[in-house]
């Protein structure tokens, strides 16, 4: 547990005048641009980086509008047909009293969209900013945002599973909704601002652009 | 828990001993960057059982590389004997006043085929399926000739970069937690049950599980430049 480095400067890849792959951690030359070890684009803390984040950020959450106002799943039971948006079937869900389910849809299709959106771009600002919270905090906070990406996707292969499951003709079945396609478009586009977000930054933000001094 | 008293640059003196593994060792004093925090720190072979991590930031930066490779290729030719088998099995089953119905990983992603949708039928079957499937491929390709003691195949190392940048985009664990939010959701209104291919599911999400802390990809790059001359 005890980290060395805190109390007197550490040296880093940047600081020696190097550079550190991110990928595989291979330090080269700095005027390398491709990494020996592993082949990546070797940018020195990719400058463009907090733009790329907040581009891709701002492209997800535009898709996360048509996502919540149009139907998600349409319901057939006994040959009338129910739409419901991602928070319409949450509350049909409490309605139905399935409360378990209903926290898990919750979860997976409102909180940890939302709570993406707002890590991500707080990441980005502290990059900027300076911030109160810690490198090691933000640095979890950087793996636990890449970690949970992906599993917002859940929501998608419901729909689809439920689809292909209830077929059971006039009786009951399910359909996708076009909040389907953009809810995807959005987890995929929020992944890809993740993925964007190069997390040597959070520990060097002196080093980005001009910085700010305040 | 190897956390070390001295300072960066001193990180990793005293282990001499290579392990047998490593054909060759690398330079007596090589220097790696942290891939989180960019500190940089001496590194050397690691024992069985050791992790080395970083002195500033705790992230593990090397493992032992026959153990990294191994869990690596057995997680690997798993995910492609459970995935591919289980595409046209059906992984539910329900029946209600006498109708039946099931569902496969392919009826899954046909769902979508119709309407505005249509786009993520192809989405879905690359996310569950076919990236998944190559992601495995490449790093068998990758590992099993080194692993053998053999030259490794052409472009060896462009395939193992190809794999960890496919990683995020690899579902096939997300999809069993939406088979089990699903048959909580329609348990209560149809009788449901399992399908072989809920079961091979189920073992891809405790293999994943597995991986994921194994972070042994950094380890397996430098195992890749120490076998594969440039």
């Amino acid at each position: 547990m005890a980290h060395a480095g805190e109390t007197h400067p550490v040296l880093t890849a940047h600081g020696a005048g190097l550079i550190g792959c991110a990928r595989c951690g291979r330090v080269a030359g700095h005027e390398a641009h491709i990494c020996p070890r592993c082949g990546s684009v070797l940018a020195d803390l990719r400058r463009d980086s907090v733009q790329k984040v907040i581009a891709w950020l701002f492209a997800g959450l535009i898709c996360y509008i048509p996502a919540n106002l149009y139907p998600m799943l349409e319901t057939t039971f006994l040959g009338t047909t129910l739409k419901s948006t991602i928070l319409g079937g949450v509350i049909d869900l409490i309605h139905h009293e399935a409360y378990f389910v209903a926290v898990v849809v919750f979860v997976a299709s409102i909180l940890i969209p939302s709570a993406k959106f707002a890590l991500i771009g707080y990441l980005a600002w502290s990059i900027r900013y300076r911030v109160r919270l810690s490198e090691h905090r933000r640095t979890q906070l950087y793996e636990f945002v890449e970690f949970i990406g992906r599993w917002s996707m859940v929501d998608v292969f419901v729909v689809a599973i439920l689809t292909a499951l209830v077929n059971l003709g006039f009786v009951a079945g399910f359909n996708p909704g076009t909040a389907a396609f953009f809810f995807a478009l959005s987890v995929a586009f929020t992944m890809v601002s993740a993925l964007c977000l190069d997390p040597k930054l959070l520990w060097d933000p002196m080093r980005n652009d001009r910085d700010t001094h305040d | 828990m190897t956390a070390d008293p001295h300072p960066p640059l001193e990180a990793s003196r005293g282990n001499p001993a290579p392990p047998a593994l490593s054909s060759r060792a690398g330079t007596a004093e090589e220097r790696m960057a942290c891939d989180v925090c960019d500190a940089l720190q001496h590194v050397h072979d690691v024992r069985p059982g050791e992790r080395l991590k970083c002195l500033r930031c705790g992230n593990v930066l090397l493992i032992h590389e026959g153990h990294a490779a191994d869990t690596v290729m057995a997680g690997a030719l798993a995910m492609v004997i459970l995935l591919v088998s289980s595409v046209f099995l059906p992984f539910l089953q329900i029946s209600a006043s006498g109708l039946r119905s099931s569902a496969s990983i392919l009826d899954t992603a046909l769902a979508f085929s119709t309407g505005v949708t249509a786009p993520l039928t192809l989405a879905v079957f690359m996310l569950i399926v076919v990236l998944p499937v190559a992601r495995a491929t490449l790093l068998l390709y990758t590992l099993l000739p080194l692993r053998l003691a053999l030259p490794a195949f052409p472009l060896a190392k462009r395939a193992f970069r190809l794999a960890s940048e496919l990683r995020p985009w690899c579902m096939a664990e997300v999809f069993i937690i939406g088979v089990a939010v699903a048959l909580v959701k329609i348990g209560a209104m149809a009788t449901v049950s399992f399908g072989p291919a809920f079961w091979e599911l189920t073992l891809i999400l405790v293999i994943v599980i597995a991986e994921s802390g194994n972070s042994g990809d950094k380890t397996l790059w430098r195992m890749l430049e120490k076998r594969i001359p440039s």
